[in-house]
C-alpha cells in the first residue's frame, strides 16, 4: 500500500507545480479538483477499509473532487471572469519559489520529531509542500477566484496531514473542517458576486485602492 | 575489445536511419495516409551521397566542419553508452560529463556553421537552438545525477547497470518515473521534434533547427540527416535502458529487447507528434524550466 500512497502524493505534488505554472484558470480548477479526488483515496489506502475511512473518503471526494470545483466553474461562467491567471509575479518565478518551498518542506520534514512509521513516507513533506503551495498561490495571484483556489490547495495540504491522525481524530472534526471549507467557498462565491456587481471587476488590487 | 567497439558502432550505424522512417510511417498512419517506405531514410542518404557540393563564396572551413562534427559526435558519445544490457566499449569515471558536453560541442559547431553563412535567418535559428538547448541541459544533468546517486558510480556503464530493476521496485521508483518523463522531453527538444520544433516546417520564421541546415547540400546535408538519426538513437538509448532495464544474460535477447524498445520509442514519438500541436515559442522555455525543476525535485526525492 505504501507504493500507492507515494504515487498518489507524488501526483499531488506535481499538480501543485502545475497550478503554479499554468496560465489558465479553468485548467487550474480542474487540477485542484483532480488533486482533491486523489487525496480522497488516501484515508482508504493509508488506513485500509473501514467505515470511518470510507465515510471520510466519500465526503472528501464529493466535496473536494466534485462539488467545490463545480461551484467555482459555475462562478466563472456566471461572473464572466477572464480566463487568465494574472499573476503578481511571473509564472516561472512562482514555479521556482514553489520548487524551493517543496525542497524546504522535504528538508524540514526530515527534522521533525515524527513517529517512526511516519518518517519514511511522503505524507508529511507532501502535506507541508501542498500547504506552502497554497500560501504561494494566495499571495501571488490577483484575482479573488484564484485566491479561492489557493485556499483549496492549502486545505488539501491540511487534509493530508489529517490523514496521519485520522484513526485518532473523530469523524466530527473532519466533517467540521470540510464544512468550514464549504462555507468558506460559499462566502467567497457570494463575495465574488458582490464585488463583481459593485466594481465590475474582481481584481483584488482594485480593492486595496478603495482605502485611499 | 576492437571487435566489441566495431560491433557497437555497426549496430548504431545500421539501425539509426530506421528510426526516422518509423516516425514518418507512424505519423502517416495517423493522418490516414500510406506513408513513405520504412527504409526511405536509407534511400535519401544514398541519394544525397551521390550529389555534388554547392558552397557559398562567403563561407569558410567552419561551414563544412559543422556537418562533420555533427556526424562524429554521436558516434563518440555512443562509445560511452551501454546499448540496453550490452556494455559500453569505453567507460571511465565521470564520462557522463563528457557525454553531455559532446553534444554541446556538436551544437556549437552546427550554430557556428549556420552563423558562417552570414544569413540573418540562420543566425536567428542558431540563437533559438542555443537558447532552448541551454535550457534543456540542466534537465539532462539532473536526471543523470539522480541515476548517479542511485547507482553510486559516475560512469554511464554503472548508471545504467544491472541495479535498475531493483531501483524501480524500491522507494526510488517515483523519482525514476519523473526523470523518465524529463528525459523524454529532452529527447524531443534535442532532436527538434514537435511540440518544440517541427522537423518538416519550411517557413523560416518558425524554424529552429531546420533553418540552420538550409544552406547545406549534397553529402554535407546527408551527414546532417545521418547525424540527426544517430543522435536520436543515442539519446533514445538512455530512455530505452531506463524503461526496459532487464538483463536476459544472452546478448542476442538483450540486443532484441534494446532494438524493440527503440522501435517502440520511435512509434511513441510519432504518436506525440501526431496528437500535439507545436508550442508557441515563448512557451517553450517555460516548459523546459518546468522539466528542469521536476528533475531537481526527483533529485530531492532520492537524496532524502
Amino acid at each position: 500500500m505504501s507504493d500507492v500512497n507515494s504515487v498518489i502524493l507524488l501526483v499531488v505534488i506535481l499538480l501543485n507545480f502545475f497550478t503554479l505554472g499554468s496560465a489558465r484558470l479553468v485548467a487550474c480548477i480542474r487540477a485542484v479538483a483532480l488533486q482533491g479526488a486523489l487525496l480522497a483515496l488516501l484515508p482508504v489506502t493509508v488506513h485500509g477499509f473501514s467505515g470511518h475511512s470510507l465515510i471520510l473518503a466519500l465526503g472528501a471526494f464529493t466535496l473536494k473532487g466534485l462539488f467545490i470545483p463545480w461551484l467555482l466553474l459555475r462562478a466563472i461562467r456566471e461572473v464572466r471572469i477572464r480566463r487568465e491567471m494574472e499573476p503578481l509575479i511571473g509564472l516561472v518565478p512562482t514555479l521556482f519559489l514553489g520548487v524551493l518551498a517543496t525542497v524546504a518542506a522535504f528538508l524540514f520534514a526530515d527534522r521533525l520529531p515524527l513517529l517512526l512509521e511516519h518518517q519514511e513516507g511522503l505524507l508529511v513533506p507532501a502535506s507541508l509542500a501542498t500547504m506552502l503551495t497554497g500560501f504561494l498561490l494566495l499571495m501571488t495571484r490577483r484575482k479573488a477566484i484564484t485566491q479561492v483556489v489557493g485556499y483549496l490547495i492549502l486545505e488539501n495540504g491540511i487534509f493530508v496531514f489529517g490523514v496521519l491522525l485520522s484513526t485518532a481524530m473523530p469523524l466530527v472534526v473532519e466533517a467540521g473542517v470540510l464544512l468550514d471549507l464549504l462555507v468558506a467557498v460559499f462566502v467567497m462565491g457570494i463575495v465574488l458576486n458582490q464585488i463583481n456587481r459593485e466594481f465590475a471587476t474582481i481584481n483584488t488590487e482594485r480593492l486595496s485602492a478603495l482605502k485611499e | 575489445m576492437i571487435a566489441h567497439l566495431l560491433l557497437h558502432l555497426l549496430v548504431l550505424l545500421l539501425f539509426a536511419p530506421l528510426l526516422p522512417g518509423v516516425i514518418a510511417r507512424t505519423k502517416a498512419r495517423f493522418a490516414g495516409r500510406q506513408g513513405p517506405p520504412l527504409l526511405q531514410p536509407y534511400y535519401d542518404l544514398l541519394r544525397l551521397w551521390r550529389k555534388g557540393f554547392v558552397l557559398s563564396r562567403t563561407t569558410t572551413w567552419v561551414f563544412s566542419a559543422g556537418p562533420v562534427v555533427g556526424l562524429v559526435v554521436p558516434l563518440l558519445a555512443a562509445l560511452l553508452l551501454p546499448f540496453g544490457a550490452l556494455s559500453a566499449p569505453l567507460s571511465f569515471e565521470g564520462d557522463l560529463i563528457l557525454f553531455v558536453y559532446l553534444f554541446a560541442l556538436a551544437r556549437f559547431f552546427t550554430a557556428a556553421a549556420a552563423l558562417d553563412t552570414g544569413s540573418s535567418f540562420e543566425g536567428m535559428g542558431a540563437a533559438r537552438e542555443v537558447t532552448f538547448s541551454c535550457l534543456a541541459e540542466p534537465t539532462l544533468m539532473f536526471a543523470l545525477l539522480v541515476l548517479a546517486k542511485l547507482s553510486g558510480g559516475l560512469s554511464l556503464q554503472t548508471l545504467f547497470g544491472a541495479h535498475l530493476p531493483a531501483a524501480w521496485g524500491s522507494g526510488a521508483g517515483p523519482a525514476l518515473g519523473l526523470i523518465l518523463v524529463c528525459l523524454f522531453v529532452v529527447l524531443l527538444v534535442e532532436n527538434s521534434r514537435i511540440p518544440f520544433d517541427d522537423p518538416n516546417t519550411h517557413l523560416e520564421l518558425t524554424m529552429i533547427h531546420e533553418v540552420m541546415v538550409l544552406d547545406h547540400s549534397g553529402p554535407a546535408f546527408g551527414m546532417i540527416l545521418y547525424g540527426a538519426a544517430l543522435k536520436l538513437m543515442v539519446l533514445g538509448s538512455l530512455l530505452v535502458r531506463l524503461a526496459l532495464p532487464w538483463n536476459s544474460g544472452f546478448w542476442l535477447f538483450d540486443l532484441l529487447i534494446y532494438l524493440g524498445g527503440l522501435l517502440l520509442l520511435a512509434v511513441l514519438i510519432g504518436v506525440v507528434e501526431s496528437v500535439m500541436a507545436r508550442l508557441r515559442l515563448v512557451r517553450v522555455p517555460q516548459v523546459l524550466i518546468g522539466t528542469s525543476l521536476v528533475s531537481v525535485f526527483a533529485l530531492v526525492l532520492v537524496l532524502r
